[in-house]
């Protein structure tokens, strides 16, 4: 595919502005010095150039995307219908409050919405992402140590299992992470917990159902022996969709939550963003809450009022699917989970071969040690059947791991064909293991090599002078 | 029926035995009974498409969508070609997750590559990152580029925009960074107490030009500074000033931040919006985020993937330069669009317009009785006026339908043009003003 900069021809262009209608005036500043190399292209070549880019990118409306940990679940088309709404696009941010009353009714509606469906008090829909929304609760926690005096409470507690956000997030707000082991069915070793939290622990962060797709049955113990030291509970929402409607946060003994808007409440990811990342916390924590007008607030973490169009989006979902609807979305994305979970546990080793949440884990580890075809095999085969590859290699704990979210909004027949097509390329892998590492074959582009492109950065065009 | 789940129900119930199992409470076995929810949430019942639209379209009408728009400190009004819309608003881009699939992503990862390009040669540098949240998380993760064991103090100049310190200082709340705040004399950073400040454990200055106020830094002078003392400058940049200004490159800023609003994204009350960050070849490694590179194919080929991932939570955890995942690719989309519709010619001319509109609105304020703050000052497309009673005069203002400048204390307003605003409209602004002042 040519670049935009390829189809480029010096003098082209399209004429968007009128004439200046006051006089000219060029700033006193010494001005720019290099020359200004952008596309110079006439308006249908930049139309060709971006359908050309749309034919090679996979959406959810090309195909089923079970892309483990994601929540790619169908994005309504009344939510883009919400979101281009002149009244929400065009007004700025720094209107005065009575000019925008729609746009605080959204807020407010969706943060009332989202703390009866997690159990939490207050909320902020700041953060723009689901890692800035870790980033912000676990300031919540510092801050609340902080307020008490309490500067021991340095080592936040997370789970080997848990996403790299986790302890990055930890690690941005100043904690030291302290991993916690998994044990032998995947969930939080309690005996290891126990022993870590002390007096130096600040807090716990925890994906529930966790990473391995499963529900920690021992919940409420794990929150109250990190209570019980003194530390507060975070919850990582970014596996809610199997438990909302069914069970709250809030009632585990969690103190801080985020959500992904962009997950569970079916705004799309837009090839990597915009998401949004709400944080939501219990009475005791709301006076640190960011964008408040309280001395304790931590700040802002964003400008203005964060993504609000993505809140928009996630707020006509809310409104379509109802009160019924939540608990629905949860239990048919884990009954999906499940039907797809038995249609392959005997073609495929399941790490944990029990009743699953809205995801499953499965471990190539012997598949591989037979065949030589390994987890990225098996996935890159998949992009010659437009089907999207589940997420490879996570959770950390399980070696050879695909995982795979199908999500509520994928019908049976979808389901099936998946499975049929998971079962075939298991069969391809023991009788014809060669042929798979050349795949995909028939793909706009074949197997990459990453390792050049990192060892050589080649990450912008160079123009030749 | 209800909500997006194509099963009937009879499907589920075939499903649930296909799993071996009679009832959803048995998928959920493992949720405690305690914390097993016995009633239903309190939210709305379930309603038609039809009905969703009207109340979000009744939302959106309590509103108030100004035609006349003199306010920026942030969000800025430009022009958006109608291609922009429509190129972008494409299902593939929209319902696409981050390509980590490379074969079948060439066309999100082609628009990140020539995105960084984009920023790249807006702003003199040489790398570029796949954006990040928004201009002020932008400023706040380029302070952490520069932090090392011996440096790590935050000089912040009291010109940047607010809302931009105040989320450098949480930022830095969370890494324990001290931050000091370098005052302003006469609407620009103070060059003199910056040279005091300059001590050895700095490890950057955060400028931004235009700066809040809309008036030009004397950048080299700054950047001359921090680099004598041996700390990094940031400089935050209205992206459409970069058109026609001194590039940070040409002025040695190890790093360029700003919001990439500017570029084709609606106000939307505020976001999304997107960060952009462009840096050094010294310093690209220390970019936080998604960073897309040329490669080759098994056949050959040009494609691109993501890179330098070695960077990342996903892989360096609690060691990453920062836990940025999530990012604004579909903005950033917008923005590569845009620069590609408007062209070097379209963006210069947008970037005179906004000078030139925001000096002829500032005469005809003068005239009408609204002093300038600071006089004799070069400025972009913002600057201040004395005001003294800022309230009344957007009241005034938007009988006429006009979102007046932003009220700052100390009886001042902020005033923004850009190429949007007409000589008319500007005219007729000057003309509320007299009425209100009673000239």
């Amino acid at each position: 595919m040519k670049l935009v900069f390829e189809r480029s021809r010096p003098g082209r262009g399209t004429r968007y502005l009128p004439e200046c209608d006051v006089p000219v005036v060029l700033p006193e500043d010494p001005g720019r010095g290099i020359p200004l190399r952008l596309p110079e292209l006439p308006e249908v070549e930049v139309s060709r150039h971006y359908t050309a880019l749309a034919h090679q990118t996979f959406g959810v409306n090309e195909g089923f995307y079970p892309l483990g940990s994601c929540t790619m679940k169908y994005n309504p088309a009344v939510n883009e219908h919400a979101a281009a709404l002149p009244g929400f696009t065009q007004v700025h941010p720094l209107q005065e409050a009575h000019t925008v009353q729609g746009c605080l009714e959204v807020e407010r509606k969706l943060e009332d919405m989202l703390c009866e469906i997690t159990g939490m008090d207050a909320m902020t829909l700041q953060p723009a992402a689901g890692a800035h929304g870790e980033f912000t609760g676990l300031l919540l926690i510092k801050a609340y140590h902080r307020s008490r005096g309490d500067t021991a409470r340095t080592r936040i507690l997370v789970p080997d299992s848990a996403h790299g956000t986790n302890p990055a997030s930890a690690s941005m707000a100043g904690f030291e992470v302290v991993s916690i082991p998994s044990d032998a069915k995947g969930c939080v070793d309690l005996e290891a917990l126990r022993k870590a939290a002390g007096p130096d622990t600040a807090g716990l962060m925890l994906t529930n159902p966790n990473t391995v797709g499963l529900f920690d049955p021992q919940i409420l113990e794990i929150t109250r022996v990190v209570h019980e030291a003194g530390g507060l509970c975070y919850y990582d929402g970014a596996n809610l969709n199997a438990i909302m409607g069914i069970a709250r946060p809030g009632d585990m003994g969690f103190d801080v939550v985020h959500l992904n808007l962009h997950k569970t409440f079916s705004t799309p990811h837009g090839g990597g963003g915009p998401g949004s990342g709400p944080s939501g916390c219990k009475e005791f924590l709301s006076r640190f809450l960011p964008g408040r007008e309280s001395p304790d607030s931590i700040g802002n973490v964003r400008s203005f009022h964060g993504n609000f169009l993505v809140a928009v989006r996630a707020l006509a979902y809310l409104l379509s699917i109802g009160r019924e609807g939540v608990p629905e979305a949860a239990r048919n994305a884990v009954l999906n989970a499940n039907y797809m979970r038995i249609g392959l546990r005997d073609a495929y080793d399941m790490a944990f071969d029990t009743v699953c949440m809205h995801e499953f884990v499965m471990t190539l580890e012997s598949l591989k040690e037979k065949t030589g075809v390994s987890a990225l095999d098996i996935a890159k085969a998949m992009l010659d059947h437009g089907v999207h590859p589940p997420t490879m290699y996570f959770p950390l704990i399980v070696h050879e791991a695909l995982m795979v979210e199908p999500t509520e909004t994928e019908s049976r027949e979808t389901l099936d064909e998946a499975i049929a097509l998971y079962r075939q390329l298991a069969e391809e892998a023991r009788e014809h293991p060669e042929t798979m590492h050349q795949r995909p074959e028939h793909t706009p582009v074949r197997r990459l090599d990453e390792v050049g492109a990192a060892r050589n950065p080649v990450i912008r065009y160079a123009y030749e002078v | 029926m209800s909500g997006y789940v194509p099963a009937t129900s009879r499907e589920q119930q075939e499903m649930l035995e296909a799993c071996g199992l009679s009832s959803f409470r048995e998928l959920y076995r493992d949720v405690p009974e305690s914390v097993y929810l016995d009633r239903p949430l309190k939210l709305p019942e379930a309603a038609s498409e039809m009905e969703v639209r009207r109340a979000m379209e009744e939302m959106a009408g309590k509103n108030t969508v100004f035609p006349h728009i003199f306010r920026g400190a942030g969000a800025y009004h430009h022009y958006i070609p109608s291609i922009v819309d429509t190129v972008t608003g494409r299902e593939e881009f929209r319902t696409a997750y981050t390509p980590y699939q490379a074969e079948i992503s060439q066309g999100v990862l082609q628009s990140i590559f020539e995105y960084q390009t984009e920023i790249c040669e807006l702003t003199g540098l040489d790398a570029s990152n796949a954006s990040v949240y928004d201009g002020a998380t932008a400023a706040a993760e380029a302070c952490e580029m520069c932090r090392d064991r011996k440096r790590s103090r935050i000089l912040m100049s009291d010109c940047v925009d607010p809302q931009i310190q105040s989320v450098v200082r949480t930022y830095s709340f969370g890494r324990d960074v001290e931050v000091t705040l370098i005052p302003q004399k006469d609407g620009v950073t103070d060059p003199e107490v910056l040279k005091t400040l300059l001590a050895a454990d700095v490890s950057c200055v955060l400028v931004q030009h235009p700066n809040y106020f809309g008036n030009l830094e004397d950048m080299d002078t700054l950047t001359s500074l921090a680099h004598e003392a041996g700390a990094r400058m940031i400089v935050s940049a209205h992206p459409l000033s970069l058109a026609i200004l001194r590039t940070p490159g040409e002025y040695g800023a190890d790093i360029a931040v700003g919001d990439g609003q500017p570029l084709g994204i609606p106000l939307s009350w505020g976001g999304p919006y997107l960060g952009y960050m462009a840096t050094t070849s010294k310093l690209m490694r220390k970019l936080p985020g998604r960073i897309v590179g040329e490669t080759t194919d098994a056949e050959g080929r040009r494609a691109f993937v993501l890179t330098l991932q070695a960077r990342e939570q996903h892989i360096r955890r609690e060691k990453a330069s920062s836990n940025i995942c999530s990012n604004e690719a579909l903005c950033a989309m917008r923005a590569a669009a845009y620069l590609a519709a408007m062209g070097p010619e379209g963006i210069r001319n947008a970037a005179v317009q906004c000078v030139s509109k925001a000096h002829y609105l500032q005469q005809v304020l003068e005239h009408a009785g609204l002093r300038p703050v600071y006089p004799g000052r070069a400025f972009f497309h913002e600057f201040v006026t004395e005001c003294e009673d800022p309230a009344g005069l957007n009241r005034a203002l938007e009988e006429k339908q006009i979102l007046g400048g932003l009220p700052l204390d100390g009886n001042r307003i902020l005033w923004c043009a850009t190429e949007m605003n007409t000589r008319e409209e500007m005219d007729m602004v000057a003309d509320t003003v007299k009425e209100v002042l009673g000239r």
